[in-house]
């Protein structure tokens, strides 16, 4: 809402001498956030004054015709100078930049030279003055003395507001509710513009047959004006106060009704009365029923809609928009004003079912006061009869459906005990009052009727913010924090962390993406067709079109960071992110949408019921290497990354996570189908690891041998408390085995083996090689092992060593066929 | 050579100058490895002081306790020399050690990658370890919501003009249409229900985390962004005690400097309801108030969906951006610089944790 200070100090008395800042100030501390502070003054610097043409030179012998003008601006001698604008002729009055000006977007006026002439000033258009976008001609004034200044004339002497309304105060979508807000905090005196009219009561017959058949009618009220100039030039006063408020004067009709809605915050329609045929019927829309609105988009309306209609069908869309049909044209002489009030919720509907939001819907949502129709209807004829001639018909019709306003009851505490300020009992009346309300009660609780104005006012708490905000948030004090018996981060919370600061810890870099993907991805990362992270959850209304998919993992977001990454140069990269992943629940869209209540707790069963339609959303940590693991440099020929470093990230994590990662041979998309690992916990799976599969690496642009895992965070089971470990004071006993097996058989099942073989004297068990050699036969392997082994209670003999590797390879000789390599 | 003269080298003289050039051939040596062939031929079989001793038995029995105590004079003073010489030699040669392995310290090739946590995750530890010092629980809840969740309970209603405030991106039903009652949540005040619906007051819970509206990148707006939401509900909850929390919170975040104005403002959820600003000092283009969330006192309405009495108990909330904090305390001007994924701005940006 833009609103001219001018126009605000006619109805609050604004100080002399309050400046800029502090009305700035004064209208934060209502509630009105002050999106932009317009200073007109300040868009023409320099002389700018209004003249008189005193004659025109038409100049015919260049590509367009020039106009030479003298043009008298309160000097000894008129001005000579050029213009290209033809709107005007000798004896008008124009606005007149003079050499020294500067008009908006640093235009310099100067004397000059052109088109042969001298030019030396400037005749100004609307649009080169910031004034309007009207650029159809110079300006020519209706009035103004020459030689004097012409900010004043064209509006360029105030200061706009541009304020946000909040959705609670929808009465501030005016000049009325700003300036009451205003007068208060200033504590000034407030006129109400409302005074400005004398309702007249209806009479017996309508100025036009009019009936309403729905009840999201609240009232109707209407006048007429007859053979009335409707598309006269609105005084310059009322057409000023438009284009600074930002609307474009049309016509007298149309500006009337406009300025109306902005100085009272109703909003009216004005029809060509000789457009209408028979009578108005303002009912429900029909099913299948069409309007051309005044946006020239054709609308198919609702039956939720309501509608403004005569003998030939809809003329207007109730509350938001007028029709093409009946609108005012230019020779419309016969004038009926239609100010009318709505259900909001209805006109909320009908906004958002038609994506047309005007300034009467806005206003409609929020409400409008219904107390004001008659008389903004009222004032709209007078004020067409004033400036458009014509005459005003007696008849009045005012069908008023309007309800009694339901009183609030609050104990007078209330807002004592909510804001935590000791507020008397007077103060709370004198701020409820001074919000328009009517307030009556002597005991402990008052009962408050809020003004037809604010239809937001309906809860004690509604009133208690009345209170403290009339009275400033200002004195709301700071109160020390109490401190509570908490219990910390949880568990789950504490393993977040130290996963991620592991990860950092070990040379990975914390990264996050968006969680939005292509439908494409699917096909790049190689997941099988029958994949169920194929069926993802999807955005209705993506930003970008290409990625409305909701990953699955956080690999499918990860790799564009990556790819980011590369982008910018970089080679080595070593990046990780944790983060919700999202997965359709089975079977979700067979679950009914089941409605919960809001006016008390729903039950566990409804919420349990209605929650299963959510998607799946555990969190996932996930890590991607490539290029060198370790750079080369002075002391090391480097090393590129490979599958290992993947599977030793997973490894990180599980460690910080304190569970204990088996690995086993995977197989899973969008690894290498030779080099993934399957990683478990308590023989779960919990995710992957390994090198990238080389035609995904192809596909997204990464590097070859890109290795990469993901985990499920919220799958690893969170530690029980661990029994402390029994610290051996005995010496070890180190023994080496190497085992031959078949190629197919894998290290860690060999491990495995020796492991439960070897038993409690194990301390500890690490491949150190792995060997091929004709002598070992085709198709076999040798794996060497170190054995520590250690007792608690005593030096271990060597012949207890001997058992013990004996113990460890009879195990795996029965499972694998393993052979001790001699 | 006979008795004779090996008798002769017992003669004093004669000790006195096999110690004498012992001693000369000792210092000569300029290494361990000539230390060595000296101590042969001072102190070896073949010496003189060796012969010396050989040649005892061959004087008659009462000269040869002195001859004896020459004799081992003799060789004390040489071994003594010799030690003091090997001990400066070797340590000669452990200095030569030392200075031969010298390197250039500085040419060096870092063996470890360097990693980093992305600071906005920092930020919200740093948030979460400053409530949970207080004695607040951190919250969490999904991402994806149903609209009951992001809305209704937060009593916006489905005509309520604030649905339209908020930018939702919408989840698609199993027709690809609207219809599956399923959001991105807008903010973090979801968890708010969750916590009402599964504690008992008094709940002091503070949820940091990841919200999503459909606004285009920027240098000052992302469709993904943080919040940290706070909710207390207990009995004789005022506005004071929140704008004592905000201010507590300001300085944690802004420096000991920062406090907190309260406006008037709307929000569903609370009533009465205030945009915070926060006075920070540090600000690169001087101090000054900035917009800093939204709070207020939890509408009772809110307190009644979740099933607790809004006669007994009384709560505030707030709101607060986390990128909007970091940007403002590093002196960050493009947004983009955060969320575009580039591994320089983690690695750069070193936020205390």
């Amino acid at each position: 809402m833009r609103i001219p200070v001018s126009w605000l100090a006619e109805y609050a008395a604004l100080p002399a001498d309050l400046s800029t800042a502090d009305l700035d100030a004064a209208l934060v501390e209502c509630g009105l956030e002050v999106e932009e502070v317009d200073d007109l003054r300040a868009r023409v610097t320099g002389p700018l004054v209004v003249g008189r043409v005193a004659s025109i030179e038409e100049l015919t012998e260049f590509k367009k015709p020039i106009r030479h003008c003298w043009v008298e601006v309160g000097e000894a001698e008129p001005r000579s100078i050029i213009c290209g604008a033809r709107n005007f002729a000798e004896g008008d009055l124009v606005v007149v930049a003079l050499p020294g000006a500067e008009l908006p977007g640093g235009f310099r006026i100067a004397s000059r030279k052109t088109y042969g002439r001298l030019s030396d000033g400037m005749i100004c258009s609307a649009r080169e003055l910031g004034v309007s976008d009207d650029h159809e001609g110079i300006i020519v004034l209706p009035e103004g003395t020459v030689g004097e200044d012409a900010r004043a004339v064209v509006g360029l002497d105030d200061v706009v507001f541009e304020l946000a309304i909040t959705p609670d105060m929808g009465y501030c979508f005016s000049v009325r509710g700003i300036a009451r807000e205003v007068a208060h905090r200033l504590g000034v005196a407030f006129t109400d513009p409302a005074a400005k009219a004398k309702e007249e009561p209806a009479t017996g017959s309508q100025p036009f047959p009019i009936a309403v058949e729905t009840e999201g009618c609240t009232r109707f009220t209407a006048r007429a004006v007859h053979n009335v100039d409707a598309n006269a030039e609105s005084p310059e006063w009322l057409a000023k106060r438009l284009v600074q408020a930002g609307m474009r004067p049309i016509g007298l009709a149309v500006d009337v009704t406009n300025y109306l809605m902005l100085e009272l915050g109703h909003p009216l329609h004005a029809f060509d009365l000789d457009a209408l045929s028979e009578g108005l019927t303002v009912r429900q829309a029909r099913p299948g029923e069409v309007l051309k609105t005044l946006d020239d988009v054709e609308r198919r309306l609702d039956p939720e809609d309501m509608v403004i209609c005569d003998a030939t069908g809809p003329l207007s869309l109730a509350g938001v928009m007028g029709g093409q049909s009946s609108e005012v044209e230019p020779h419309t002489r016969n004038v009926l004003i239609e100010a009318a009030h709505w259900n909001p919720t209805a006109i909320a509907r009908t906004s958002r079912r038609h994506r047309l939001s005007s300034e009467a819907s806005k206003r409609y949502e929020r409400g409008a006061d219904a107390a004001l129709s008659l008389l903004a209807a009222q004032r709209a004829a007078d004020l067409l009869v004033e400036y458009g001639g014509g005459t005003l018909a007696p008849e009045v019709a005012d069908i008023d459906r309007r309800g009694p306003i339901a009183p609030i009851t609050i104990p007078v505490d209330l807002p004592a005990r909510t804001v935590g300020v000791d507020y008397e009992r007077a103060t709370v009346v004198a701020m409820l009052e001074a919000a328009g309300c009517t307030v009556d009660g002597d005991g402990d609780v008052l009962t408050v009727v809020p003004a037809s104005w604010r239809p937001d006012l309906t809860d004690p708490a509604d009133l208690v913010e009345e209170v403290v905000r009339l009275h400033g948030y200002a004195h709301v004090p700071s109160a020390t924090p109490r401190a509570i018996a908490g219990t910390g981060l949880t568990s789950a919370q504490r393993r977040r962390r130290r996963v991620a600061r592991a990860l950092a810890d070990n040379g990975f870099v914390e990264t996050y993406t968006f969680p939005f993907v292509s439908r494409e991805r699917a096909d790049e990362l190689g997941l099988d067709e029958k994949d169920p992270q194929r069926e993802a959850v999807a955005v209705l209304n993506p930003l970008d079109d290409a990625a409305p998919l909701l990953r699955a993992t956080v690999l499918a977001s990860l790799v564009n960071a990556v790819r980011v990454n590369l982008a910018r140069g970089a080679k080595d990269l070593a990046v990780f992110e944790e983060g919700l992943v999202f997965q359709p629940a089975e079977g979700w869209t067979e679950f009914d949408v089941v409605a919960l209540p809001v006016s008390k707790r729903p039950e566990d069963e409804a919420i349990e019921a209605a929650i299963r339609r959510l998607p799946v959303q555990p969190r996932h940590v996930a890590a991607v290497l490539c290029g060198q693991a370790v750079p080369a440099g002075v002391d090391s020929p480097g090393r590129a990354v490979d599958w290992a470093d993947a599977v030793e990230a997973a490894e990180v994590v599980a460690e910080a996570a304190g569970v204990v990662l088996e690995t086993a041979q995977g197989e899973a998309a969008p690894w290498h189908p030779g080099r993934c690992a399957e990683l478990r916990v308590d023989g779960a799976v919990v995710g992957h690891a390994g090198e990238l599969h080389p035609e995904v690496c192809a596909r997204l642009g990464l590097p070859r041998r890109t290795a990469a895992m993901e985990l499920d965070l919220t799958a690893l089971p969170l530690p029980d408390l661990a029994p402390a470990p029994v610290v051996s004071h005995f010496p070890a006993t180190l023994i080496d085995v190497a085992v031959v097996v078949d190629e197919a058989v894998p290290a860690g099942k060999v491990e495995e083996a020796l492991r439960e073989g070897a038993g409690e004297l194990l301390d500890s068990l690490r491949l150190f090689d792995v060997y091929r050699d004709a002598k070992l036969g085709e198709g076999r392997k040798s794996l060497a092992f170190k054995l520590e082994l250690r007792a608690n209670d005593r030096t271990l003999t060597n012949e207890e060593g001997v058992a013990v590797r004996d113990a460890a390879v009879a195990v795996a000789a029965e499972r694998f066929g393993a052979g001790l390599r001699e | 050579m006979s008795t004779e003269n090996e008798a002769g080298l017992l003669q004093p003289e004669a000790l006195a100058r096999a110690v004498k050039d012992a001693a000369a051939a000792i210092e000569a040596a300029a290494d361990l490895a000539e230390l060595a062939a000296a101590k042969s031929a001072t102190l070896g079989d073949k010496s003189p002081v060796s012969l010396a001793r050989r040649a005892i038995g061959s004087i008659p029995g009462p000269e040869r306790g002195e001859a004896g105590r020459n004799v081992n004079a003799a060789r004390s003073e040489i071994t003594a020399v010799y030690e003091a010489r090997e001990e400066i030699l070797k340590a000669a040669e452990a200095a030569r050690v030392l200075r031969e392995e010298t390197v250039d310290v500085t040419a060096r090739t870092p063996r470890r990658r360097e990693g980093a946590r992305h600071p906005i995750n920092v930020q919200m530890d740093r948030i979460a370890d400053l409530f949970a010092a207080m004695g607040y629980q951190i919250g969490e809840g999904p991402e994806v919501e149903l609209e009951w969740f992001n809305f209704d309970a937060l009593n916006i209603h489905p005509d309520h003009p604030a649905r339209t405030m908020m930018d939702t991106f919408h989840i698609a039903d199993g027709k690809g249409g609207y219809g599956s009652n399923m959001v991105l949540r807008t903010h973090t005040s979801t968890v708010q229900i969750h916590t009402m619906l599964t504690q008992e007051p008094p709940i002091y819970t503070v949820a940091p985390g990841r919200v999503y509206r459909t606004d285009e990148v920027d240098a000052t707006h992302s469709p993904v962004f943080h919040q940290t939401e706070g909710l207390v509900v207990d009995k004789g909850i005022t506005m004071a005690d929140l704008k004592g929390t905000l201010d507590h919170f300001a300085k944690s975040v802004f420096g000991p400097d920062a406090k907190t104005r309260l406006r008037p403002s709307y929000f569903p959820f609370t009533e009465p309801s205030a945009e915070v600003d926060v006075w920070f000092a540090a600000h690169k283009d001087g101090a000054r108030w900035i917009e800093w969330g939204g709070c207020g006192m939890v509408n009772p309405r809110v307190l009644r969906a979740c099933g607790i009495d809004p006669d007994v108990y009384s709560g505030f909330a707030f709101g607060m951006g986390v990128e909007r904090a970091l940007m403002l305390r590093h002196g960050i001007t493009d947004l983009r610089d955060i969320i575009d994924g580039d591994v320089r701005f983690p690695a750069g940006l070193r936020v205390e944790e």
